[in-house]
C-alpha cells in the first residue's frame, strides 16, 4: 500500500511550518530560554477560569446554538461597539468560533471559488497562506517592509492587485512584526477595497495589545462594515489560548454562509469556554489592561536592549513580538537561530517562518518574565560579541 | 509610583545592576534613587517573602482584635503606637467597625504569644478587651499563592 496515494495533493504539497521544525529542536533542550512563544505567559485571570468551573458545576455540558450562546453574542456585540466601533446584530451578524483559527478557515472556505485570489501582507501569521491554499484559493503575498516598520502599506496592495482578487486579508497589530495600521492608511485601503470590490477579512486578535495610540478597525470606516469580516478572539488580550474561543462579525449573508460550514464541521464552540468568554467580556477588561501594561514595559526593555546589542529593531506598536533585523551579525536568520540556540540556549524564531519577507529578521516574543528577558538578552549580547571576535580573528593574524 | 518602584515590585532580583538594565539607567543612578527613597521613608526596608509553611515552620502567628479607650488628646494614636512598639507586634492597624486595633503578632510558640497577650497587651491601661485568633494554615501570603499552580509542562516552548 502506498500511503502517499491516500493524501490529497493539495495537502501533500502544503509546506511544513518552519516553526514546527524549530520546535522539534527546542523541545530537546528544556533548559533553553524560549522567546519563541506565541501566546501570553500569563495564565487566564482567575475570575474567568472560575466562571468556567462554575458552569461545569452547574452541569453546563451541552452543545450550544451553532452560532454560540446568545448571551455571549450579546456581550460580543456590546464589546465590538465600544472597542471597534460598528454595531453588530447578535442574532444575525456574529458567529462564535473555535478560535480565530477556525474563523479564518471557514471564512475563506465560504468566500473562495477555486482559483480566487487573496491579497495579504507578509511577514504574517503562519496559517494565512495554507488556509487560502486549503480553500483552493491563490495566496498573493504583499510585503510590509522594515523601512515602514512593517506597518500597513496601502500602495503596495494597490500595486499587487490583479484580476481575480476577491479577498483582502489584514492582521494589525501584526504577528510577527508588531506593525499597526493608522486611520489614514486604512482609509486609503478602504477606498481601494471598494473600488476593486474586495471583501476584507480583518484579523484583529492583538487589538487590545496596542501601545501607541488607539487601535483603529477597518470595519469602523464609512461603508466598510458591509464588506468586512472582523475577526477577534480571547486568546491574546484575555490570555485564553487554551479555551479555543473566538468570533467573527460581519454582514449577515457571510455569517450565514460561515455558519453552514461551522455547523457541520464544528457544531459549536465548547460551552465551558463560551461561559468563560462571557465573564471575560463582562469583568475582564481591567485584567487585560494590566497585562497590556506589563507587555508594554517589557517591550520597551527588549527593544532598547536589541538596539544596544546592535540589531536594528523598530518599536512594535502592538502585539507581544519584537522583530529585529539581525543582518548586522552577518548570519542569515536560520543560522542565527540555530547557533544562538546551540551556543547560548536562547530560542527565537527565524523571520522566514512567517514568509519570505521575514528574511534577515527574527521574532522574539516578550511574553516572558522580566527576569528571563534580562537573562535572554544578556545571552544574545554575548553571542553577538563572540561572533564579532570570531569574525575579527583572521584579520588579526 | 516611580518606574523604579514599579520594577522593584515586579522582580525577584533587586540588584542595582539588574534594575539599571531594565530601566535603561546606570547602577549608580539606581543606587541614588534608592537612597532618596530610603531617605524620604518611601522605601522602609527589604524583606524576603518566605513561604510560611517551609520557612518558619515553628513560628506562631495570631491576629488580635483590640478595643481601647480613646484619649482626649491624640485619640487612638498614643495607645496604637505604644502597642506597635512591642517586638512581638508585626503590624498594627486602626480599624473601623466592632473593635479599634487589629494587631498581628508572632512568637516562637503558642505559649510565648499567649503570655505576650495576657501579660503585656491586655494589662496595658486603656486596653478594654482583646479577642485573639491564631493563624492555622496559610494559603496565600503577600500576593503569593502557597499551593503554586503546577506549571503547564506541556505548553509548547515554540508556538506560532
Ligand atoms: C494573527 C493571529 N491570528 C490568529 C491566531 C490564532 O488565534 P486563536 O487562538 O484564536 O485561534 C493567532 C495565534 O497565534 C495569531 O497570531
Amino acid at each position: 500500500m502506498n500511503s502517499e496515494n491516500f493524501i490529497a495533493d493539495h495537502v501533500k504539497n502544503l509546506p511544513r511550518s518552519g516553526i514546527r521544525d524549530f520546535f522539534a529542536i527546542v523541545s530537546e533542550m528544556p533548559q533553553a530560554i524560549s522567546l519563541g512563544i506565541g501566546e501570553p505567559d500569563f495564565v487566564t485571570p482567575w475570575k474567568i477560569r472560575e466562571a468556567s468551573i462554575f458552569a461545569l458545576e452547574q452541569g453546563k455540558t451541552s452543545y450550544t446554538d451553532n452560532r454560540g450562546l446568545l448571551s455571549l453574542r450579546k456581550e460580543i456585540s456590546k464589546y465590538c461597539t465600544s472597542f471597534f466601533g460598528p454595531d453588530y446584530d447578535p442574532v444575525s451578524e456574529i458567529l462564535v468560533t473555535v478560535g480565530v483559527s477556525e474563523a479564518i478557515d471557514i471564512a475563506l472556505r465560504s468566500i473562495l471559488n477555486p482559483g480566487d485570489k487573496v491579497l495579504y501582507h507578509e511577514p504574517c501569521y503562519v496559517s494565512y497562506a495554507p488556509s487560502v491554499t486549503l480553500a483552493f484559493g491563490e495566496p498573493i503575498p504583499v510585503a510590509t517592509t522594515p523601512g515602514q516598520e512593517f506597518s500597513l502599506d496601502p500602495e503596495a496592495f494597490e500595486k499587487a492587485w490583479q484580476p481575480g482578487c476577491k479577498v483582502l486579508m489584514l492582521n494589525f497589530p501584526t504577528n510577527p512584526t508588531g506593525g499597526t495600521a493608522d486611520r489614514e492608511k486604512l482609509e486609503r485601503l478602504a477606498k481601494f477595497a471598494k473600488e476593486k470590490d474586495l471583501i476584507v477579512i480583518s484579523d484583529e486578535i492583538y487589538a487590545e495589545l496596542t501601545y501607541e495610540g488607539d487601535h483603529v478597525s477597518i470595519s469602523s470606516l464609512p461603508g466598510m462594515k458591509e464588506r468586512t469580516l472582523l475577526l477577534h478572539g480571547f486568546s491574546k488580550g484575555f490570555a485564553m489560548t487554551g479555551f479555543r474561543v473566538g468570533f467573527g462579525c460581519g454582514p449577515d449573508w457571510l455569517i450565514e454562509a460561515m455558519m453552514k460550514i461551522h455547523q457541520y464541521c464544528m457544531m459549536c464552540a465548547p460551552i465551558l469556554s463560551q461561559e468563560a468568554a462571557i465573564e471575560a467580556l463582562r469583568n475582564g477588561t481591567e485584567d487585560v489592561l494590566q497585562m497590556r501594561d506589563q507587555y508594554h514595559k517589557r517591550r520597551d526593555f527588549v527593544v532598547r536592549r536589541f538596539n544596544e546589542i546592535g540589531f536594528n529593531c523598530h518599536l512594535p506598536r502592538g502585539s507581544f513580538y519584537a522583530f529585529p533585523s539581525i543582518s548586522s551579525t552577518g548570519l542569515n536568520e536560520i543560522d542565527f537561530c540555530h547557533r544562538l540556540l546551540r551556543e547560548q540556549e536562547v530560542a527565537v524564531v527565524p523571520g522566514t517562518a512567517f514568509g519570505e519577507h521575514g528574511v534577515n529578521h527574527v521574532r522574539a516574543s516578550f511574553s516572558t518574565s522580566y527576569d528571563k528577558l534580562v537573562d535572554a538578552t544578556d545571552r544574545i549580547e554575548k553571542f553577538v560579541y563572540c561572533l564579532d571576535s570570531e569574525n575579527k580573528e583572521p584579520a588579526a593574524v | 509610583m516611580s518606574d523604579l518602584l514599579t520594577v522593584l515590585q515586579d522582580t525577584a532580583d533587586p540588584r542595582p545592576e539588574k534594575l539599571a538594565k531594565i530601566l535603561g539607567s546606570t547602577p549608580q543612578e539606581v543606587e541614588n534613587e534608592l537612597e532618596e527613597l530610603r531617605r524620604n521613608k518611601t522605601l522602609l526596608g527589604w524583606m524576603p517573602i518566605l513561604n510560611p509553611i517551609q520557612g518558619q515552620s515553628e513560628q506562631v502567628r495570631a491576629v488580635i482584635e483590640v478595643k481601647i479607650s480613646p484619649e482626649r488628646e491624640g485619640g487612638f494614636d498614643r495607645m496604637a503606637l505604644r502597642i506597635s512598639k512591642f517586638e512581638e507586634v508585626e503590624s498594627c492597624y486602626l480599624m473601623s467597625g466592632g473593635y479599634d486595633l487589629l494587631v498581628f503578632v508572632t512568637g516562637k510558640n503558642l505559649k510565648s504569644v499567649a503570655s505576650f497577650i495576657s501579660e503585656r497587651l491586655a494589662t496595658i491601661q486603656g486596653v478594654l478587651s482583646t479577642a485573639t485568633h491564631f493563624l492555622l494554615r496559610p494559603y496565600k501570603d503577600h500576593g503569593h499563592l502557597l499551593a503554586e499552580e503546577t506549571e503547564n509542562q506541556e505548553k509548547p516552548s515554540i508556538s506560532p
